[in-house]
């Protein structure tokens, strides 16, 4: 199954990454053939199957409603790449 | 044949819950920039989600009080896209399994007709973070002390036809949750967000394409957004356009709405179950328990309040605005037995004072007790209903209990029948003139009389007695 | 010293023949000597190995702490370590100092295992052959030109090469299973939920599961022993007792039955595999096993069912490197569009970038249905065929991979060759099964593993099989000649 090009684009605008010109036609293909992969699912019959979404037949646990953490945003904001005022900061943005 | 107005409405309402969502954090209002955002808060790598068990029963009570199904097997889902008040590029929601199902439905009064309103469904869901766009030059600053806050997310069906219903379903679940408990319901702070789907069609047509109303914050102005653009529709539509199916702002100083940037493609959220967290699984006894500790819900106790205390519609209505006002004052009645004479000083005397005051019933400086210590002392004759008065503004001003302003104040009502005989020989005899005229057929003197003896006894003569006295005396 | 098994290593601590700091100098003075060529440590820790090594000997004279006090350990750079750099092989944390443990570091911290550095691995465990990291790829100790395998492709060439007594793993569709069968090696994927993944940097949050790497079954259940137990801060950790998996080890195994599923042994399997793992399910017999024949249809499955889901949940699970709050971040971003795209594009390397493209494309409008659901249907379908076939059987065994290591530079330019590779490992970790792979000889030089699969929890009794074959075999103790 090959990738049209519009698709590329779409994935590429929900995933947040670009892809070079360069590079197009050498990732649709190599995306294609992992398409061409999922297609040996699709003669499966998978009728009464439920899915499955977490290896065990577990349930969520709960946590108390207790304040457990404290304020570190100086020392995690030393991570940043820019932060100022105790904010982070992005280009602007216009709502 | 004229449009048909079609309305549904997404309630988010922040959950009293004293830490997020799903991590350990405050939610406290007002700290400074991201002192409340912590390594899950900022989707820092490794960190993993834990449900804050608080949730879960709060949730529930919204579904019992609509009678909504309750979801018995709950999935937590993300919802993918990137946005900088979104730490992790998804947001933790419920898509395809809320916890609180269909069925649900509430009943709204609109110019004296009822009608009910469906309830699609409410989810759980984190909040995002903040943006902060005037702050920095040419950047937006961020602040994700919000993000994982806990909301419901609560879905009406399109049942409403017009701005009128639309605010009175809002209302509705306004005073709903707060009721419950499970929201504080303040609007200013964002803690019960309303936005609103609106469209038009021609009856009998499918419905129009709708436009999202958000960022409004109060029922005034959310009436006025849905006005404005049903007209905003009506005239694209008459011109022979289309609506666009797009969110808008709505402008309260320029009072417009007006189309938020549009994105050039639609979104497409990805939602998948989140591998982070496992099903939610309520069992019966899950459900029992909090029904057993379930409030009465408002229109329940108004009529009850008729039935059972003989209350007018309105004052039930008014003593069940809010459930502090209820609890107050039926923890009057609690002690006084005597539900109208503890309506009027609710909704008299202790309102005007709060109003004056700018407090809330539950921050009120007169507790129920002391009203209703009040109230016992008038209905033991200790006090008469005036000076009743000077001694709830004594109380309001913190001088103490009732009993212990009339003790020391020396406000007791004389009871005593010959100090009151003293008291109304003296005011005949000052005032012969009047006792005449009265004989002389001029009946209403009496009144005269009353007040001088009232006068003369600093209004502590028992009035029923000086009555009598007064009339055996003027034979 | 490096040759000496780390119980020896514990005695001679307790018996003060030798100090941690002794021992933990001796490694980093073979991680200088020879990780030039191996490339198997994104970053070594000297400093905090000696402080800890130290305070390591002070709670032995003290007599506290446990058999691994003292020890030295490597960690995968999967799991973040408290102000140290953890890349998870990609530049896009190439400056990010963990301001926290992960759980598996934090119980390691605790016994005093001095951590000589984090391991080399695929970007962000994306691969099976550690080729991907930002950081230039590890190389094979028992021959260079070949890859290490991966993810956990550091960890395992540490092992291998003696450049730590003990190192930790991460395994989402084999990642500790096929390194460790490519480099000779020990590794054992628990449960899934049995160690925490908190502090482990996720790829696919459903599959990932940390593990222990080390040369001998023992080692693996020592090690697994501080990796495992229940975490409160992780909503998917089993609660339940942590097994004993040392006390059994010495169980024989007479009268356990091995299943042999066929499916294993298909065309495409290369014959000095094949004859190696015959010979180890030989092995298994004369120590008293039954072997029965199981089946496992719905195997071909597993790789495509797998690589729909596992790129689905790191598309999401990879948005929050977004060059906001830490991590890499692109020069003079003009909007905040072009912040998170070139931060994103420039940050990630080619095999994650495809794959977040890949799963994001397989939960978008229109295809959710075709790939991502049916994906989650076949994984239920390969989760009861191992539930069937351990009716039958106590164990499954097979190879890890269907060859031995390839070689550098083979398979880096046809992913899909490279996914069909994972088709033994990746069935287990749709299951969440545990499993192992165990040294059981060599193909052309290069090292063959065991496969050991097991049902949920059976982690005490895969060691337990897998330490009595080390009874009777020694591939686990040959080490290559160069870093004798």
């Amino acid at each position: 199954m090959s990738l049209e090009k519009s698709e590329v684009d779409t994935i590429s605008r929900l995933a947040a990454i670009s892809v070079d010109a360069t590079e197009v036609d050498q990732l649709t293909a190599k995306i294609s053939n992992v398409l061409d992969l999922f297609q040996r699912m699709e003669a499966v019959d998978t009728t009464n199957v439920e899915p499955m979404s977490h290896p065990l037949d577990q349930v969520q646990r709960l946590r108390e409603d207790v304040v457990t953490e404290t304020d570190h945003h100086k020392q995690y904001q030393k991570l940043a790449p820019a932060a100022e005022k105790g904010m982070y900061l992005v280009p602007q943005v216009i709502d | 044949m004229t449009w048909e107005v079609v309305i549904g409405l997404e309630i988010h309402a922040q959950l009293t819950t004293k830490t997020k969502i799903f991590s350990g954090s405050s939610i406290s209002y007002g700290a400074e920039p991201n002192t409340q955002a912590n390594l899950l808060d900022l989707g820092m790598p490794g960190q993993l989600p834990v449900l804050n068990k608080a949730v879960i029963p709060k949730a529930i009570k919204l579904g019992l009080a609509i009678g909504a199904e309750i979801g018995r097997r709950s999935v937590f889902d993300r919802k993918n896209y990137f946005y900088p008040d979104l730490p992790k590029g998804y947001q933790t929601s419920q898509f395809s399994f809320p916890i609180v199902d269909k069925g649900g439905v509430v009943e709204i009064e609109v110019e004296g007709e009822t009608k009910k309103i469906g309830v699609t469904r409410a989810h759980l869901e984190e909040d995002a973070g903040k943006s902060i766009h005037d702050a920095f030059p040419g950047q937006t600053g961020v602040d994700l002390n919000r993000a994982g806050t806990p909301l419901l997310e609560i879905v009406s069906e399109p049942d409403m036809r017009s701005a009128k219903e639309a605010v009175a379903y809002a209302k509705k679940m306004h005073e709903l949750v707060q009721y419950l408990g499970i929201c504080d319901g303040n609007m200013q702070e964002g803690s019960f967000r309303v936005d609103s789907n609106v469209s038009i069609h021609k009856p009998g047509t499918p419905f129009g394409t709708r436009a999202e109303l958000k960022n409004i914050n109060s029922f005034k102005f959310i009436e006025q957004a849905i006005e404005l653009e049903i007209e905003r529709q009506i005239e694209v539509l008459e011109s022979g356009g289309q609506v666009v199916q797009e969110t808008r702002l709505y402008d309260a100083d320029k009072n417009e709405t007006r189309s938020m940037r549009e994105k050039e493609e639609a979104n497409d959220y990805r939602y998948f179950p989140c591998p982070d967290l496992l099903p939610v699984v309520i069992t019966e006894e899950d459900i029992e328990a909090v029904r057993a500790e379930m409030p009465e819900m408002p229109d329940a106790k108004r009529k009850r309040y008729v039935a059972d205390f003989n209350l007018s519609d309105y004052d039930a209505a008014f003593l069940t605005g809010s459930r502090a006002m209820a609890e107050y004052f039926e923890a009057v009645v609690a002690k006084t037995n005597e539900a109208k004479v503890s309506a009027n000083w609710v909704m008299g005397e202790l309102s005007k004072s709060l109003n004056q005051n700018g407090l809330d019933v539950a921050d009120s400086p007169v507790s129920a007790d002391m009203l209703a210590g009040l109230i016992e002392r008038i209905q033991d004759n200790t006090i008469s209903g005036k000076i009743a008065k000077q001694v709830f503004d004594a109380m309001l001003s913190g001088e103490g209990s009732a009993d212990e302003i009339v003790e020391n104040k020396g406000l007791k009502q004389i009871t005593d029948s010959s100090a009151i005989e003293a008291l109304v020989d003296d005011v005949l005899a000052n005032n012969t003139a009047q006792v005449e005229a009265y004989k002389g057929g001029q009946e209403k003197m009496f009144g005269f009389f009353v007040g001088q003896v009232m006068k003369a006894s600093q209004g502590q003569a028992n009035p029923a007695q000086v009555n009598q006295i007064l009339k055996d005396k003027l034979k | 010293m490096h040759t000496l098994s780390v119980k020896e290593m514990s005695e001679k601590l307790r018996n003060k023949e030798i100090t941690s700091v002794a021992l933990t100098q001796h490694y980093l003075d073979r991680i200088d000597q020879y990780d030039g060529d191996l490339n198997a440590y994104v970053t070594v820790t000297p400093e905090l190995a000696m402080e800890m090594a130290k305070q390591a000997d002070d709670m032995i004279a003290e007599g506290k702490g446990g058999l691994l006090t003292g020890i030295p350990v490597a960690h995968k750079d999967i799991f973040c370590t408290l102000d140290v750099k953890t890349t998870c092989g990609s530049k896009m944390l190439d400056n990010f100092i963990a301001p926290y443990d992960a759980k598996v570091v934090e119980e390691s911290r605790k016994l005093g295992m001095p951590i000589l550095g984090k391991t080399n691995m695929d970007e962000f465990a994306m691969g099976s052959s550690s080729e991907s990291s930002y950081y230039g790829a590890t190389k094979n100790p028992w021959d260079l030109k070949a890859v290490p395998g991966g993810s956990s492709g550091g960890s395992a060439a540490v092992i291998a090469a003696g450049l730590a007594p003990l190192a930790t793993g991460s395994d989402t569709g084999g990642s500790i299973r096929q390194p460790a069968s490519f480099c000779g090696i020990t590794g054992i994927k628990p449960t899934y939920g049995a160690v925490s993944r908190y502090g482990m940097i996720a790829y696919a949050s459903s599959f990932d599961q940390g593990g222990p790497m080390t040369r001998s079954a023992e080692e693996s259940a020592w090690m697994l022993d501080v990796m495992a137990g229940f975490d409160e801060r992780d909503s998917t950790s089993l609660e339940q007792p942590k097994q004993d998996y040392v006390s059994t080890l010495n169980n024989d195994i007479k009268g356990l039955k091995v299943g042999v599923p066929a499916e294993y042994f298909e065309a495409g399997l290369d014959e000095g595999v094949e004859s190696n793992i015959r010979a180890a399910i030989a092995e298994l017999e004369k120590l008293g096993a039954e072997i029965v024949e199981v089946s496992l249809p719905n195997k071909e499955l597993a790789v495509p069912a797998y690589y729909v889901l596992a790129p689905a949940e790191a598309s999401s699970n990879l948005s929050r490197f977004d060059g906001v709050r830490y991590g890499y971040r692109c020069e003079n971003p003009t909007d905040l569009n072009d912040l998170y795209t070139r931060s994103r594009s420039e940050g990630f390397g080619a095999e994650v970038k495809r794959r977040i493209m890949v799963g994001a494309y397989a939960l978008s409008a229109g295809y959710y249905d075709a790939y991502y659901l049916k994906a989650q249907k076949l994984r239920r379908m390969v989760r009861d065929d191992f539930v069937k076939a351990f009716e039958q059987c106590d164990v499954i065994v097979g190879p890890v991979a269907p060859t031995p290591a390839f070689n550098i530079g083979e398979k880096s330019d046809d992913p899909v060759s490279m996914y069909l590779a994972d088709l033994y490992t990746i069935p287990v970790n749709l299951a969440g099964m545990p499993a192992m792979s165990v040294p059981a000889g060599f193909s052309n030089g290069r090292p063959v593993g065991l496969h050991l699969v097991g049902p949920y929890h059976s982690e005490a009794k895969l060691l337990n099989v897998a330490h009595q074959y080390q009874q009777v075999t020694n591939w686990h103790q040959q080490m290559p000649e160069s870093y004798q």
